[in-house]
């Protein structure tokens, strides 16, 4: 089957998972594994936007499939990590601003890669345009101050300033819309006390742990492990070191009037090397788990939305440490156009990408801590 | 036949007794094959719908709060079988559970507080993490792990069996037949509640408008090769677990979703458009096990359980939706009820219902007066429409027609009990369960008389 038969329309994907939560709801057994049956079985219908909800509330840990009665060969053909991955796909696509952008989740890996060469190439002609063309491909033996030399600073932060701008309005809009339409107030998505405890969830996996006794999830099949967890820990973690690098980076240009590059000992340096390891292991390593899946739960037309984001994080990460590395020989100006060009393309993917599970997974467990204080709406008899 | 192969100990059956049998006989030092007739993707029998063990304990245990002494639990079963039980063996059954949640745990089995529509069960039963296929994936885990051999679509088609001693089992797998030699045999290989040919011989045709909960491979093999071998029976052909499910629910393995919880909120009719029973006897989840029984003995074995608009929201969502009209002689219709003979039993059924304050969770004061028959709580007028109906139909999980066993799990022939033949689960129920049930029991048996049969099997073997 090809991927785009595999892709289900919205109306028939909800519509399929209406029924599983029906399922899921007069069962009830996979309620202690974690947020999302609690969650459902608050409810006894399921419109559109609850669906979207409880699906990205779901982490695809897998333990309440290999526990379903229901599931494959039973007639009633339960499979609810795969349709909620599914839908959670279509939640990316439904809020995604602007609207027109959600048909890049169509080829998600051919929009990473036309992403990656298009910000290779703006900084190759960037570069080109504002130095001499030769300086790119010259040895630079005394490193201090040459990224600058090719592509000023603040051009440099015009650019990547103007992206992260962009990218922050258009979550921001898929949010802003994404909230009300679960009939929720904007004022309850900052609360301090929900927020902190949806935040801890995400900062510790805490439902990746299926059933809460540190065994971890079923990842790449039935037996419990915590691969998948420290991968994608030294993933995100590895992001936020980048991050930090260049936030201290910054700290260090204007307020200490420190050029860079800076020395190996650096701060900046050393939080850049010690995330671009964790990026390069933990994409790498949550490919490899990916690929071992077992293929009754994995979504083969996500492929391309897994692994493109994955793909340019480990480039990104590479094109780093290689620029560290060879910043005092002629490779310096193509690495520096690369890496530049990776993170570019990072940056204006990432709310057209599999990084958009990070915003709406938020948003839902800041949902679930908000209901679960409020009073069931209706009443079992027990 | 292919060449034969031996072992300590034989389990015929892959459910729960069967693994607990299995695992424990390993424990003591014996080598064990376990034979499941399904395949590994629908293995664990009637084990894989179940979902906690009801479990005696004197003070909080584990997820279980408060305590449920070792009386009250006999008393609870004494209740239900009417005095259908044979006491020695109860009272087993009930004071190993507070042993076996340890032993579960040690074998890979996690535990979970009830959450949602359970609620009332949290002091006497312990739920299963996932429920009943977690807790099967978990035991058949441990026992591949201890070197036990399970053998998939392995069907038993013959026992050697000769004056109460077992030699060897012939199997069936993939079409060819081998024949295995154990010391010791331990049968948990469930009722015959899936054997539709068998049923009809209990019931009479009634039988075809049955569905099955539970498990399509319950075909009762093994029970019949013991009758054939001469072991001695107990119980009634007629006599299981059977409860009202859903009338639209597949015809086998339907499981835990298939109930309608709906009944003691409005009033069931029969084909005939008249009530038959007390919808309000008890409450629900002491009264959902006789149901299936009471619907069983209605013309065409349907019945239809109504409630009007004021009763939506107060019971567990049923996984198929209900029927719905405007008008009761349009749900009497949409059901193919005489509308004229609907209309009229809900209208002397609301003209006997007495004023009183609805509370669904205590025995209110809700009741008919002048009516036969009465519905003694709960009982609200049916007038605010819509109106909504779940139509029922009995739903077998497992029968009670048992070999007869000891308080060492061994099976008796011509009066005497058998040193190297053993019975765990369903296919010795009956020895506790003459009639009715009670949520969880069956998990107690099966999980305490397959350790007992693991126990004494490895015991008689290894000395």
């Amino acid at each position: 089957m090809s991927a785009a038969e595999e892709r289900k329309s919205l109306p028939a994907l909800i519509e399929e998972a209406q029924r599983l939560l029906a399922i899921c709801n007069a069962c009830r057994y996979c309620e202690g594994y974690c947020a999302v049956f609690p969650a459902l079985q608050r409810r006894l219908a399921f419109p559109e936007h609850d669906v979207h909800y409880l699906a990205n509330l779901c982490h695809n840990c897998g333990a309440c499939h290999y526990a379903c009665q229901y599931a494959p060969p039973h007639p009633f053909d339960l499979n609810f990590p795969r349709t909620l991955a599914r839908v959670r796909e279509q939640t990316y696509r439904k809020y995604a601003w602007p609207g027109a952008f959600a048909s890049l989740y169509d080829r998600n890996a051919l929009a990473v890669a036309l992403a990656s060469f298009a910000g290779i190439a703006f900084m190759f002609l960037l570069a080109a345009f504002l130095s001499d063309p030769a300086r790119l491909f010259q040895a630079h033996p005394d490193a201090k101050g040459s990224f600058y030399a090719l592509i000023p600073h603040g051009t440099m932060v015009a650019v990547f300033g103007a992206v992260s701008a962009f990218v922050a309005v258009a979550f921001t809009v898929g949010i802003a819309r994404f909230w009300p339409d679960m009939g929720e107030r904007l004022a309850d998505f900052v609360r301090p006390s929900t927020a902190a405890e949806a935040l801890h969830d995400a900062f510790t996996l805490h439902w990746l742990d299926g059933g809460e006794d540190g065994q971890g999830c079923r990842h790449p099949d039935e037996k419990p492990s915590n691969a998948r967890r420290i991968y994608h820990h030294l993933t995100f973690y590895g992001f936020l070191l980048c991050f930090a690098a260049t936030s201290t980076a910054t700290v260090y240009h204007y307020v200490l009037g420190w050029k860079a590059p800076y020395p190996f000992l650096s701060l900046p340096v050393v939080l850049g090397v010690v995330g671009g390891i964790g990026l390069i292991v933990g994409p790498l390593g949550l490919m490899a788990l990916r690929r071992r899946r077992d293929p009754e739960l994995a979504a083969p037309e996500q492929k391309g939305m897994d692994e493109g984001f994955l793909a340019l994080l480990v480039a990104t990460s590479v094109t780093g440490l290689a620029l560290l590395f060879l910043r005092e020989t002629a490779a310096m100006g193509t690495l520096l156009c690369l890496h530049l060009g990776a993170v570019l393309a990072l940056f204006l993917t990432m709310p057209y990408g599999k990084f958009a599970h990070a915003i709406y997974r938020v948003a839902a467990l800041v949902r679930f801590h908000l209901e679960r204080r409020r009073p069931v709406a209706f009443s079992l008899p027990e | 036949m292919a060449a034969g192969k031996s072992c300590d100990v034989l389990v015929l059956g892959g459910g729960n007794a069967a693994l607990c049998a299995a695992l424990t006989a390993r424990e003591a030092g014996a080598s064990v094959i376990v034979l499941e007739v399904a395949p590994r993707a629908v293995r664990g029998g009637n084990s894989r719908h179940t979902r906690n063990m009801r479990t005696m304990h004197d003070a909080p245990l584990d997820v279980l709060t408060g305590a449920y002494p070792e009386e009250e639990y006999w008393q609870d079963l004494l209740k239900v079988t009417g005095g259908q039980t044979k006491e020695n063996l109860a009272r087993i059954a009930i004071r190993e559970t507070e042993g076996n949640l340890p032993w579960m745990k040690s074998k890979g089995v996690r535990f979970q507080p009830p959450l949602g529509g359970t609620l009332h069960l949290s002091r006497t039963n312990a739920f299963f993490l996932g429920g009943g296929k977690a807790l099967m994936n978990a035991y058949y885990a441990a026992a591949e792990s201890a070197g036990i051999e399970i053998r998939y679509e392995t069907e038993v088609v013959d026992l050697d069996i000769r004056d109460g001693v077992f030699h060897s089992a012939t199997v069936e797998q993939a079409g060819e037949r081998a024949m295995i030699r154990a010391s010791a045999v331990v049968a948990a290989a469930g009722g015959f509640e899936s054997n539709l040919e068998w049923l009809r011989e209990a019931w009479g045709p009634t039988a075809d408008n049955f569905l099955i909960r539970g498990t399509p491979y319950n075909r009762g093999r093994v029970l019949k090769l013991f009758m054939e071998r001469g072991a001695e029976t107990l119980g009634d052909p007629t006599q299981g677990h059977c409860v009202a499910i859903d009338a639209r629910s597949p015809k086998f393995d339907g499981g835990i979703v298939t109930r309608v919880d709906a009944v003691s909120l409005g009033i069931v009719v029969n084909a005939d458009a008249d009530r038959f029973y007390d919808e309000g006897e008890d409450f629900w989840p002491k009264r959902y096990a006789i149901w299936g029984r009471l619907v069983a003995g209605q013309p065409g074995q349907i019945a239809y359980s109504i409630i009007d608009s004021k009763s939506m929201g107060r019971f567990m969502p049923p996984v198929f939706p209900p029927v719905q009209a405007r008008t009761l002689a349009d749900l009497a219709k949409a059901l193919t009820l005489d509308p004229a003979r609907l209309e009229r039993t809900v209208a002397d059924f609301n003209a006997a219902v007495r004023p009183g304050t609805f509370d669904h969770t205590i025995f209110d004061d809700c009741r008919t007066e002048g009516l036969a028959p009465a519905k003694t709580h709960w009982a609200r007028a049916i007038d605010t429409p819509p109106f909504y109906a779940y139509p029922l139909r009995p739903g077998i999980t497992f029968t009670y027609l048992s070999v007869v066993v000891d308080e060492s799990a061994r099976v008796r022939f011509g009066g005497t009990h058998s040193e190297n033949v053993f019975a765990a689960g369903e296919i010795m129920s009956g020895n506790v369960l003459g009639k009715g049930y009670v949520a969880g029991v069956g998990m107690a048996i099966g999980t305490t008389f397959g350790r007992i049969a693991g126990r004494e099997a490895a015991r008689h073997v290894r000395g």
